[in-house]
């Protein structure tokens, strides 16, 4: 294997992680911002290059790794996770991250996703939700929302759509995160905070489709509907949104409710945003979707336990500890044996 | 009273029983003890897919069948001299390839009116003189035996009945006049934590063993001396446990960290439990969500420089197809096993069959050729196992292995190889070397082999992209040129063509010319050589090829075979060599297609070389 070197890290500019592939998404799509702000991340982030390794499926998003100046697997549809399992468990040393999209990591790959998740493996995961197929021209995806008229649902789609940080949740991630594409430097904070986390990182990226699904996160990003409809989250910090942030997320008999401060209500009846919950972790994760709620960003769940690769050369440590490096000559040898002269 | 001592030179056992009761076990005892001795040998468990069908039933029936012998065998053989029959189904089953005169044991406590009925018998066979005519009939009611023998223990009685596969094994050590002591010392390991039933196992084996000694029903023991084979240290092999050996030793021959990535599937599985206990070895074994996922993690692990491997049978390798395509894409190294076993789909998944021949040569979307080697006995499946390893590393490429059900579980005596004989498997990792203008060339190939780079994760300098979209020659960059994907297709292909070289020339069982010549590949192997090794002795004409590498055929394979008035290719698929063979050859090769989910016999193949000598 090659040597991974111990020696003082390498200063990189944005450059540096710049292949020399041109880019080839739609011209004003989300895929370019979050393309931009990972290379202006990456140099801060204090990994050496030939120690990153970015794989993905298939799909606009999959791109991905060609535009990275990295080491890089564009696969095929729905594997990038198994696929990144493998590559990181050969080599933990390796910083693994794996881009996929809705169809990639929630439809065709959904199952590799959720044990990746369950496994913990240190691997991040950048999930670009734009809630269409693109790369096949315009069907709906399993995050669409209900009645979506698409190319193959002209009578509008029927199926209940997954909410990627419910599944993520319930997937049992140690570290589920989300961002928005147009929110830059947002978006550094939390790729920095997914390399961070030990184990698996869930990020999911709100992503606009410029040409099959223009808008879809319009109210979230536009400067007037975007204060009241995203709530950002800080460790540790009230769950305040709106202009100046004066709405608030309650608890009323364990049923979340949003309060207006003033008269009625002050700062302090505001909960305080806690990463280690669960239990509140997996309500913000629930507002998606629901339109009384503001949909969360920042990092909404993040635990600390050992990573699978920890322990897969952890067990591998105590085999050798306990038996000594094992011999072929004196494997093949086991067992009964007998001499014929 | 005085025992009579007789020499024989081969002898076949089968023992049956239900699921519950021990059949396995006991012929695996049998086998261990008779490897010991001496003896060539070759085993054929059978058992069925379910893990305890309902007790007594016909589909309950366990089987285990061993040959051996004081010559050098090559097949589990065919009819049986010795039928141990455990109760009323397993006779029902099996009853029909026993010799005449052969040899029956039967246990009568199991011949109960319900289980008669179970197994179809309006009444007792071995009360109503229907067997004695024909048969050598032992009826002993091995369940009291054992019960009495355990009498002063104070064990369950169902624990105590569970013994009597000991007896049976102990009274069969007694008939061939083989120890005890080496299933004892087993007995003594395998129930360390369970001092009682050591003992319980220990007295009912004495119990058997003592029968034959005692009693008056026995007057005739058989002896099958030593084999004269080669020189060596042997020890007993399984076709499974050879392919994890092949494994690890071309893991350490390399010097690369060996990884494992599957998902459990019959008949494979025991290569997962395997390698998944020899972690000293620096063997990482990763039980994936799905046979996708086992094939998708040994692409990662291939790409970060592992020497990678996964097995499976067909219906996961199907699963596998996919990925398998990106494999030879992305011109990984990497080795696949497909334990093959009775299709299609879920098919019979406990039994043997050859019929993915063509899945493995041609089961992928586009032009997408992949080197397949086949494994030709149990012991084989080592040195394939190691041999694919070899070849994928040096080609840079996916391999795949063919065993089958019949190898995988099959047993016999394997002399053990020593690590310098093995030809050494060279891995050169990328370096900053091989930049073109401070550039790394991802798909700049060997000029030789036509390998590509194997530049791993990690390498200062040759940081780089691939992917399963059509690559452009040497830069790897994505392009859709159509004299690109032309070039590039045929280069894969040339790649593959190049290992022809690595074939050794094809070695010819009898004349190198003649009447007939017999092809096989894979497990079938043993019962074609026997096959005409008894029609040579009779004189006729027949002469044998065995093919371990199905892509690409040996390169003299074509000028030998028109040398031979027919070719008889006998396969457990309907004929998938064959058309191979018409097709790259335009020679008129004939098949022997049986499906049973069982190796096809030797008789089988006599007769239908002199049908087609006489016609």
């Amino acid at each position: 294997m090659a040597d991974v070197k111990k020696v003082e890290k390498k200063k990189y500019s944005r450059m540096d992680f710049t292949s020399d592939q041109s880019v080839r998404w739609c011209p004003g799509c989300g895929d370019y911002a979050i393309l931009a702000q990972t290379q202006k991340v990456f140099p801060e982030l204090g990994i050496d290059r030939e120690n990153i390794v970015f794989i993905s499926g298939i799909g606009c998003s999959s791109r991905f790794p060609y535009y990275m100046n990295t080491y890089g697997f564009h696969t095929i549809h729905g594997r990038a996770a198994a696929i990144a399992s493998g590559v990181k468990i050969a080599n933990p040393e390796l910083s693994v991250w794996v881009v996929t999209g809705d169809g990639d990591g929630l439809s065709i790959g959904g199952n590799h996703t959720i044990h990746l998740l369950r496994r913990n493996i240190n691997i991040n995961v950048m999930l670009f939700n734009n809630r269409i197929y693109g790369l096949t021209k315009g069907q709906y995806s399993p995050t669409s929302e209900v009645g979506k008229i698409t190319k193959s649902t002209p009578f509008g789609s029927l199926d209940r759509p997954f909410n990627p940080l419910t599944l993520a949740m319930g997937a049992q991630a140690t570290f589920v995160a989300r961002s928005i594409d147009r929110d830059t430097k947002h978006m550094q904070a939390m790729i920095e905070r997914s390399h961070k986390h030990k184990g698996t990182s869930f990020l999911e990226i709100y992503q606009n489709c410029l040409i099959f699904n223009d808008g879809a996160f319009a109210s979230m990003t536009n400067k007037e509907s975007k204060a009241d409809n995203v709530i950002r989250l800080e460790h540790g910090q009230p769950m305040l949104f709106g202009k100046e942030n004066k709405k608030g997320i309650k608890f009323n008999d364990n049923i979340p409710e949003i309060i207006e401060i003033g008269d009625k209500y002050s700062i302090d009846d505001v909960l305080i945003h806690n990463e280690q919950d669960y239990v509140i972790a997996s309500m913000l994760a629930n507002f998606t979707y629901l339109d009384i709620f503001p949909d969360p960003v920042g990092v909404l769940y993040a635990i600390d336990v050992p990573s699978y690769d920890e322990h897969v050369v952890q067990q591998i440590d105590e085999a050798i500890g306990h038996h000594g490096t094992g011999s072929i000559k004196e494997l093949l040898n086991s067992g009964n044996t007998w001499i014929v002269e | 009273m005085e025992k009579t001592l007789k020499n024989v030179e081969n002898v076949i056992i089968r023992f049956a029983g239900d699921s519950g009761d021990g059949m396995q076990l006991t012929g695996g005892r049998f086998t261990e003890t008779t490897a010991i001795v001496g003896n060539d040998l070759s085993t054929l468990p059978d058992y069925p897919a379910e893990i305890r069908a309902p007790a007594g039933s016909l589909a309950g029936v366990s089987a285990f069948q061993i040959h051996f012998s004081s010559k050098d065998i090559h097949t589990p053989g065919d009819k049986v001299d010795v039928l141990v029959a455990m109760n009323p189904a397993a006779l029902k089953v099996h009853l029909v390839e026993l010799e005449h005169s052969g040899m029956l044991i039967c246990n009568t406590a199991s011949f109960t009116k319900k289980n008669l009925t179970y197994a179809g018998y309006e009444s007792n066979p071995l009360e109503n003189g229907a067997l004695e005519d024909y048969y050598n009939v032992f009826a002993i009611d091995m369940s009291k035996i054992v019960t009495e023998a355990c009498s002063d223990m104070e064990l369950p009685s169902k624990t105590v009945e569970r013994t009597k596969n000991l007896f049976a094994l102990g009274l069969l050590f007694w008939i061939f006049d083989r120890s005890t002591e080496t299933t004892k010392d087993w007995l003594r390991k395998k129930f360390a934590k369970r001092p009682e039933l050591i003992e319980a196992n220990v007295r009912a084996l004495d119990a058997g063993y003592n029968y034959g000694e005692t009693t008056e029903i026995f007057t005739t023991r058989f002896m099958v001396e030593k084999a004269d084979l080669p020189p060596g240290t042997y020890r007993n092999i399984i076709g499974n446990y050879a392919v994890s050996l092949g494994l690890v030793a071309a893991a350490e021959k390399s010097n690369l960290p060996l990884f494992y990535g599957g998902y459990p599937i019959t008949p494979a599985s025991e290569i997962l439990h395997t390698l998944s206990s020899l972690k000293h070895h620096n063997v990482k074994t990763f039980q994936a969500e799905d046979e996708i996922a086992g094939m998708a993690s040994i692409i990662g692990a291939a790409f970060a420089g592992n020497l990678a491997v996964t097995a499976s049978s067909g219906p996961g390798i199907s699963l596998k197809s996919e990925a398998l395509g990106l494999a030879v894409m992305a011109e990984l190294p990497m080795v696949i096993v497909n334990v093959q076993r009775g299709g299609p789909s879920t098919g019979l998944p406990t039994k043997t069959e050859q019929s993915d021949l063509f899945q493995a040569l041609y089961g992928r979307n586009g032009e997408a050729p992949i080197p397949v080697i086949a494994s030709a006995t149990p012991g084989d499946c080592f040195y394939t196992a190691y041999e694919a390893c070899r070849i994928a590393i040096k080609y840079m490429t996916p391999v795949i292995v063919l065993t089958d059900g019949y190898l995988a579980n099959g047993s016999e005596p394997w002399p053990i190889p020593s690590m310098d004989e093995l030809e050494t498997i060279e891995v050169k990792f990328a370096d900053t070397s091989s930049l073109v203008d401070g550039q790394f060339m991802p798909y700049l190939r060997d000029k030789k082999t036509l390998a590509r780079p194997w530049a791993v994760p990690g390498t200062t300098g040759l940081e780089h992209r691939i992917g399963g979209l059509e690559k452009e020659d040497v830069t790897g960059n994505v392009s859709h040129d159509p004299e690109n994907h032309h070039q590039m297709t045929l280069t894969r292909e040339q790649k593959l063509n190049n290992i022809v070289n690595e074939i050794p020339p094809t070695d010819i069982y009898g004349s190198p010319s003649g009447e007939l010549l017999i092809l096989s590949w894979g497990g079938t192997k043993g019962s074609c050589r026997t096959a005409v090794e008894d029609l040579q002795a009779e004189g006729r004409s027949v002469s044998h090829i065995h093919l371990r590498w199905l892509n690409p055929l040996p390169k003299d394979l074509g000028e030998i075979l028109i040398r031979y008035k027919h070719i008889l290719i006998p396969e457990i698929n309907m004929g998938q060599l064959s058309k191979i063979i018409r097709a790259e050859y335009l020679v008129d090769a004939q098949g022997l297609n049986l499906v049973k989910g069982k190796p096809i016999s030797k008789g089988r193949i006599i007769k239908k070389v002199n049908e087609m000598l006489e016609s």
